[in-house]
């Protein structure tokens, strides 16, 4: 069988709007990693277990890696790379930083996005909702412990008043 | 580095559209639903369909009717059916079992029909294919001997839906649509026990919607077993549905054993039993027993056959102790959580 024509395919990533050509084939994460340089998400067990290359499609925690690139067209996608305003770390990246929510870090970006999710839909999280909602990302450094407590010093970043010059 | 083997790819709008291009394709021709089935099958070589039919920019599939019953379009989401606040109040069963299915990433993707449709599973088959090579395949695919049951001459893949228990013993029915017509079949004819040709759906047919009927005095619900709280597939699972009087006497009751054989098993054998009497500790003792009886596991999956049919009785114990009314709440959120090796 021949290979099938690649077609071009207009993405909108972290607010962005990008034409790739893509074939058939293509997952959205070998799309994000190789065509658009985008490596922040990470390449895990490629069948869906593991939750390392979760983004946002229409701010919904999805495995990029069980996705046709094809079939996100005219959606929003948010990577880990568009988490971050500029200069200024998200709360959940900071929070993670300061609380040792990560060790080798190959989980975080696909932690961080699932954990994104849940703080945007709800910034006062229960802590077993915080392990319900991360429930598809697996870590094998950490314990989960201080991913989950992390995640409640974000959303309590999050909910706390802003201070003067920050 | 798994990648997609190449296909040709539709992305049709129409219903009836997407069934011209099944019937013009052939049985080289696939749909593609959520994909979190399929996709990893793809990559490991265990289905490889020439061309794929993509189901996602269909909108009569990703709606749901709420008449006197629900009726449900194939392409809605798991995390859309968990969403849905008269599925949890009329159809607990079925929105328990929608809720434990794989991980909350994977519900974002997964759909309804592709639950309903999911390749049966089995350590053998599940594997790269090199592995599958290297034991000279199987009979679910491009091999000829059934490595769990040598003797076997069916293929005894694992059924490991977690939805079609819970729909079997609520009496639902799906809609199935091709170029040629439609036809509504009843979910507990749509398996069959044979884990290589496990379904009744033709490959031209859509599945295309779920019917369930109003079930106001019914009870029900689904207790899965697994060995984390969360991504693994059921390794058993009991769905149970009941109506009763005034009095607690059952009228009808339909208890399904998932995940113990190639396809979901509805005991007729349990529903007469039922019939007439109260849930009283013995008569609940005397069901786990006859669908104990039913369950054939094998060593194909996670932990033990014998072990996993050990646990048939508790697990019906818990089901019909719910439907009668007891508080399981503490018990459920243990066995969600349990790690037993």
């Amino acid at each position: 069988m021949s290979l099938p024509e690649k077609t071009p395919l207009l993405l909108n990533v972290n607010g962005e709007d990008m034409e790739v050509l893509v074939a058939a084939g293509k997952t959205l994460l070998e799309v994000l990693r190789e065509d658009l340089d985008l490596t922040g998400t990470k390449h895990g067990c490629e069948l869906g277990e593991c939750g390392a290359c979760t983004v946002l499609r229409d701010g919904q925690p999805v495995l990029s890696c069980l996705l046709l690139a094809n079939e996100c067209e005219g959606t929003l996608i948010e990577t880990v790379e568009g988490l971050a305003d500029k200069d200024r770390l998200h709360p959940l990246q900071l929070a993670f930083a300061e609380h040792g929510g990560l060790q080798c870090g190959y989980c975080t970006p696909g932690v961080l996005m699932t954990a994104k999710a849940l703080l945007d839909g709800n910034s006062r999280p229960h802590r077993s909702q915080i392990r319900e909602a991360l429930s598809g990302n697996l870590c094998r450094c950490t314990g989960y412990q201080q991913i989950i407590e992390s995640v409640e010093h974000a959303a309590a970043a999050i909910n706390a008043p802003a201070k003067a010059g920050s | 580095m798994m990648r997609l083997p190449a296909f040709r790819y539709h992305a049709p709008t129409q219903l009836s559209e997407a069934a011209a291009i099944l019937a013009n394709e052939g049985p080289d021709a696939m749909l593609l639903a959520g994909g979190t089935d399929l996709l990893p099958n793809m990559k490991r070589g265990q289905q490889t369909p020439a061309t794929l039919v993509a189901l996602g920019k269909i909108e009569s599939l990703r709606k749901s009717t709420n008449g006197t019953g629900l009726v449900l379009g194939a392409g809605l989401t798991l995390t859309e059916l968990v969403g849905n606040p008269s599925l949890r109040k009329m159809y607990p069963g079925l929105w328990q079992a929608a809720s434990v299915v794989a991980t909350p990433l994977l519900r974002n993707t997964a759909t309804i029909g592709g639950n309903i449709c999911l390749d049966t599973r089995c350590t053998y088959y599940n594997q790269n294919e090199d592995w599958r090579k290297a034991i000279n395949y199987c009979l679910k695919k491009d091999g000829e001997t059934c490595w769990v049951a040598t003797s076997s001459k069916t293929c005894r893949a694992v059924s490991s839906t977690d939805t079609a228990p819970a729909l079997i013993a609520l009496g639902a029915r799906v809609r199935l649509v091709s170029a040629s017509g439609e036809r509504v079949v009843d979910m507990q004819d749509l398996y069959q026990d044979d884990g290589a040709d496990y379904m009744q759906r033709r490959a031209d047919e859509i599945l295309a919607e779920v019917i369930l009927d109003p079930m106001q005095d019914w009870r029900s619900t689904y207790w899965k077993l697994r060995r984390r709280g969360s991504i693994d597939f059921p390794i058993l699972s009991v769905a149970a549905a009941a109506r009763t009087d005034a009095g607690g006497t059952i009228r009808q009751a339909r208890i399904v054993l998932g995940a113990v054989s190639s396809e979901p098993l509805l005991s007729a054998e349990a529903s007469k039993f039922l019939h007439g009497k109260k849930l009283t500790d013995e008569v609940i003792e005397e069901t786990g027993r006859i669908l104990a009886k039913l369950a054939k596991p094998r060593g194909n999956t996670d932990l033990t056959p014998i072990w996993r049919k050990k646990m048939v009785p508790s697990f019906v114990s818990h089901a019909l102790r719910e439907l009668r009314g007891d508080d399981v709440s503490e018990l459920r959120k243990r066995i969600a959580h349990q790690a037993r090796n």
